[in-house]
């Protein structure tokens, strides 16, 4: 879907930039690496591509006809935030010796967080990117882990499944196999003990202006977290304060970083399912949707899902959703000091939400529902009436009391009002995704601008909202929940009978070589999975387009010149979940 | 006004305490009287139509537990003959996502692969509890618990389960899964029936086959249990005396994991 470049035997946009593209095939444009910032600039200004939805890199170490020449391939997926469709994939190739590209970040300031990604993970360059540090793993960490010849402390095999578990599995404890002490690789010469962390770059601090009539007061820097009851998790806000108004503002996670793209290669297709409900806890029902669309691209009509498996794909997803927002909203309000007792009564229907869930997938929070080409287990008669029951009679009782309540609370919108402002051309920039966007009046979503499953069927509005502040999210994600127990009712109504799997179940996925792009307009906003199969029975790179993740380029716009506490209310606006941001 | 929010919000807080009380004393028995007794019929799992907060007094009380609830896998044995439902074909160890399954296979004297482990681990701190191994276990010899009560106090090896811990009597499978257990007895007896029915039409060849392959993938559990059991006892008793006291004596719920 997203792949649709054609192939013609003049490149495409030849005429516009001459020399930037070197070669096209079904799954991207080649660019040339002098050119790409040419050809990026163009691609926005004039072809509409002004959304970067997702930057990231490609290890083609030992991959059939691959080359030290072209060891690493960057993949820049652009969309059209206004006309919506597929949107365009740009790859640059690279050479091992020397991995460096110009960066993208004065076009699309949203590359920022995701190219110190592939610079941590990967060691690839990017020229001109403005604070080029790690982000996910700590400064004095070892080579780079998502490289193809990097291995982990209990390295065994390159695939699963093991061959140390059957038909000889006697057990072993991984502790004992390799002895404390020898599991971490130092560099060459390296003692920990006199290691010294390099000290933070601040740019963020700026002598106050000389002879300004301000009162001289002192800068100081403050670190939120990664311990705060505010920051939803271990993330931790690097604030630079003069006064009480914030100057600067720097997002440090990582926290819960355990490499979930390596675990992702390292696993089978399959095994990636349930461990995407790691990532976003609260939504893994989407996790899961993304996750099998993307492979199911590669699988062809073996991956179609029968119909009751959409619906019931949608009716779990539009699920996930309210209990998200939910839990969004219930949360904002504890970061505006009103401690548990709104969250509480928020997810009062999530206990009932997360017990159908419990019911048709066995678990309340780690789903592990979905399977390429269907759900796992059907759902009876009584899931579906108990369904019914809480879409039709409990859940729009529930927003109307959100409504009443707390759109018009003066403490709220007090609180709310104006602060945190993403214009939409900001938004858009910064890779916004999700409610942020939507809440800065761009009316961009998968679910209309990019229709997966069976959404074109379905009526619901895209919520948006013209305030670009921390009230107009809420009242966007407020909309959304309404939208969904639209689609919700819908669904319910419709949903046919017939079987729930393409097939039969089978636990090897045979996976035909290509790569896809598969998004899914999660609770939080573009939830994509980038796939690369060589035809193994594993992938051979397994991208996460984190939302949580990508959102927070807007935090140090967004904070800027409000108060301390406006920065907790506007991270919670954000709504990030840290299983995703660190993935 | 000035204050108005604040005397909503107090009014929310006061609604939603009356509809729990409300809502608690309209039912027979009522949950929060004599929280701790836990009498007949209580609600343990929020009904849809009920207002008001749901709590429940853990570890008291336990929330009621759909089928479909899944925890650190268990492994079944056919309560009659004692017998594992494992045939070692080692699908589980090959399908667990974080590969936390270890299975020795068993072998006779010539050193010959025999169908049944003769050790079977499961690291349940490092078990994810997704359910592909009951998922695709193709004996129905590994399924789910109910049981998440296992807090130890070391990790190693209390969190490693052998065979032994993991072993359950198929009966426990059949009170926590009622309808799966259902189905499974009526498609096993149903093949049963359809293969009985062949063998009789038939004649040569068909039994040549089977006895040409006599304990590989057609091994189901049903015919493991009714035809071969006096050779199968002969060729493992030490292995079934060794398992069967404790299973004998603790076949409640959970009891294999403590
Ligand atoms: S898949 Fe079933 S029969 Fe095969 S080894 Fe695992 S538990 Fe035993
Ligand atoms: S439940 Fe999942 S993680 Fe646990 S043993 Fe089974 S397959 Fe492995």
């Amino acid at each position: 879907m997203t792949e649709s470049v054609v192939t013609t035997s003049s490149l495409p946009f030849a005429d516009a930039v001459p020399g930037a593209v070197l070669d096209a095939d079904q799954w991207g444009i080649i660019v040339n690496p002098d050119k790409l910032v040419e050809l990026a600039q163009y691609l926005r200004d004039h072809e509409g591509f002004d959304y970067l939805s997702s930057l990231t890199a490609v290890d083609y170490l030992g991959f059939k006809d691959r080359t030290a020449d072209d060891r690493f391939e960057i993949v820049y997926h652009l969309f059209d935030t206004k006309k919506g469709g597929d949107g365009i994939v740009l790859k640059v190739r690279l050479p091992e010796s020397k991995p460096e590209v110009d960066s993208l970040v004065k076009v699309y300031p949203g590359a920022d967080l995701q190219e110190r990604e592939a610079y941590d993970l990967y060691g690839i360059k990017f020229k001109g990117h403005p604070r080029l540090r790690r982000i996910l793993l700590w400064e004095g960490f070892h080579g780079h882990p998502m490289r193809k010849d990097w291995k982990e402390p209990y390295y065994e095999a390159e695939h699963k499944p093991y061959k140390s578990r059957w038909p000889v599995g006697h057990y072993q404890w991984a502790e004992d196999r390799v002895p404390w002490g020898d599991n971490i690789n130092y560099p060459k010469g390296f003692d920990p003990d006199a290691f010294e962390p390099a000290p933070l770059p601040m740019p963020i601090i700026h002598e106050p202006p000389e002879g300004s009539d301000h009162i001289h007061t002192e800068r100081i820097v403050v670190n939120m977290g990664p311990q705060h009851p505010s920051t939803h998790g271990v993330f931790r806000m690097i604030v630079a304060l003069d006064g009480e108004t914030i100057v600067g503002l720097e997002p440090e996670v990582g926290y819960l970083h355990r490499n979930h793209e390596k675990l992702g290669e390292r696993n089978t297709w399959l095994g990636n399912i349930p461990f995407t409900d790691r990532l976003d806890y609260l939504s893994s029902m989407s996790n899961n949707f993304g996750y099998v669309l993307a492979v199911e691209k590669l699988l062809g009509d073996k991956g179609k899902p029968p119909e009751r498996a959409e619906y019931l794909r949608v009716i779990m997803a539009e699920f996930t959703r309210i209990v998200n927002h939910m839990w969004a909203i219930g949360f904002l309000l504890n970061d505006l000091g009103a401690f548990f007792t709104p969250a509480l009564y928020a997810i009062e229907e999530r206990e009932l939400i997360l017990d159908l869930f419990e019911a048709a997938a066995g678990s309340r929070m780690m789903c592990n529902y979905m399977r390429f080409g269907g759900v796992v287990r059907d759902v009876d008669e009584d899931w579906l009436r108990k369904a019914r029951d809480i879409v039709f009679n409990r859940l729009d009782r529930k927003v109307d009391e959100f409504d009443e309540y707390l759109t018009g609370n003066e403490i709220l919108m007090a609180r709310c009002v104006g602060v945190g402002l993403l214009s939409a051309e900001d938004a858009i920039a910064l890779s916004a995704c999700g409610p942020m966007l939507r809440a800065s009046g761009v009316p961009y979503d998968l679910r209309r601008a990019r229709p997966y499953s069976i959404y074109d069927r379905f009526e619901f509005d895209v919520v948006t909202d013209d305030g670009c502040d921390v009230y107009a999210r809420y009242k966007v994600r407020l909309g959304e929940i309404r939208q969904s127990i639209r689609i919700l009712k819908q669904a319910l109504d419709q949903i046919p009978e017939g079987p729930i799997m393409n097939g039969k179940p089978a636990y090897v996925t045979r996976v035909q070589k290509g790569e896809a792009y598969g998004a899914v307009e999660g609770p939080k906003g573009e939830l994509g999975f980038y796939v690369v199969s060589d035809g193994s029975d594993n992938p051979w790179r397994y991208h996460v387009r984190a939302p949580s993740y990508i959102n927070l380029n807007t935090l140090e716009h967004m904070t800027i010149g409000y108060k301390v506490a406006d920065s907790v209310v506007i991270l919670g606006a954000i709504d990030i979940v840290l299983g995703e941001t660190d993935r | 006004m000035f204050g108005k929010g604040i005397i909503k919000g107090l009014g929310i807080t006061l609604r939603h305490t009356a509809a729990t009380f409300i809502d608690d004393m309209a039912r027979v028995p009522s949950r929060y009287t004599n929280a701790i007794e836990t009498p007949q019929g209580k609600l343990l799992r929020q009904p849809p139509d009920s207002k008001g907060l749901f709590t429940i007094q853990y570890p008291e009380e336990k929330r009621e537990l759909p089928e479909n609830f899944r925890y650190i896998p268990m492994l079944l044995y056919d309560e009659k003959t004692g017998k594992d439902r494992c045939t070692a074909c080692g699908i589980c160890a090959k399908v667990c996502p974080p590969q936390c399954i270890w299975i020795v296979r068993d072998m006779n004297e010539q050193g010959k692969p025999i169908p049944r482990p003769s050790e079977f681990y499961i690291d349940a701190s490092i078990c994810m509890s997704c359910g592909f191994c009951a998922e695709f276990c193709p004996f129905d010899a590994i399924k789910m618990n109910h049981d998440y009560e296992m807090a130890t106090y070391d990790r190693f090896p209390g969190l490693v389960f052998d065979k032994e811990e993991l072993s359950v009597p198929t009966s426990y499978y059949a009170s926590l899964y009622p309808s799966a257990w259902a189905a499974e007895e009526a498609a096993r007896a149903a093949k049963a029936a359809k293969k009985a029915a062949r063998g009789k039409k038939g004649g040569g060849a068909g039994g040549a086959r089977r006895k040409a392959a006599p304990a590989k993938r057609t091994a189901a559990p049903a015919r493991k249990a009714d035809a071969p059991a006096s050779s199968k006892a002969e060729a493992a008793p030490p292995q079934d005396e060794s398992k069967a006291p404790p299973d004998a004596s603790s076949p409640a719920p959970g009891g294999s994991q403590s």
